[in-house]
């Protein structure tokens, strides 16, 4: 199988909104279903389930200070493999106990569970740059949100 | 030895974490078998593991384990991950 979710510095128009309104976690995971299911990876019920995942395990999703990624199983509802940038107009709180407020929440469609491996460790490779959350929760263009995602590249070999 | 990632669907973040967990452990000149898993097959994931990493919200979701429950804060910073295995493990 391909993989066939695109390069982090080449995310579509669609995967990235900027500076969405919402008033509580609940609503700013909304707006990353909204990315998900504009992106063609999803259709809305799968917010749903991304909502039961915090309801069910806490905001375990939150996982960097300002940072959340939004995810739930490989499911019926997830047509396509994908991620997604949103940023919010106002941080939200989670509820979790030292990353509050969220800034930056990545959105991430699977379809089976292993597809997406490659894209997430290019994610913790990006990620260990403790500005670029500030940086992408401040970005003002799509453009600028890639051109800080190809910031870092996958390092060959085994995440030495 | 035997260290499994933890995370609430298995895909996501305890992916993350395994990632950074594994470079963590390369500064410490460790050799570990490092997984990811999810809550529910904690209990045969986490089998002969010596630590289970994960995140202060799914502790309570563990169960009984003889692992030694590594709480890791921010999973992206290897500082932290680095000095709480090495107290784990070192």
């Amino acid at each position: 199988m391909t993989f066939s979710i695109p390069p982090l510095d080449q995310l579509p128009d669609p995967a990235i909104a900027l500076h969405a309104t919402a008033a509580d976690w609940r609503s700013a995971i909304r707006a990353v279903a909204a990315a998900l299911t504009a992106s063609g990876c999803s259709e809305p019920s799968y917010g749903d389930r991304m909502i039961a995942l915090v309801e069910e395990y806490g905001p375990y999703i939150v996982i960097a200070p300002g940072l959340a990624m939004a995810h739930a199983r490989p499911g019926p509802d997830v047509t396509a493999p994908g991620i997604v940038v949103v940023t919010l107009a106002e941080p939200v709180t989670f509820g979790h106990a030292y990353n509050d407020p969220v800034s930056v929440i990545l959105g991430l469609a699977a379809t089976e569970a292993d597809q997406h491996v490659a894209a997430v460790a290019s994610l913790a490779n990006l990620f260990n740059d403790e500005s670029l959350i500030p940086a992408l929760a401040a970005a003002t263009s799509r453009d600028e949100v890639r051109r800080l995602l190809g910031a870092a590249h996958p390092q060959s070999g085994e995440d030495s | 030895m035997k260290i499994v990632a933890l995370c609430g669907a298995g895909i996501g973040t305890s992916e993350i974490l395994r990632v950074n967990a594994v470079r963590a452990l390369d500064r410490l000149g460790l050799d570990a078998d490092v997984s990811a898993s999810d809550v529910a097959n904690v209990a045969v994931a986490a089998a002969g593991a010596q630590v289970i990493l994960t995140s202060p919200e799914l502790v309570g979701s563990i169960g009984r384990t003889n692992a030694d429950i590594v709480v890791i804060q921010n999973y992206f910073d290897l500082d932290e991950i680095a000095a709480k295995l090495e107290a784990a493990i070192g």
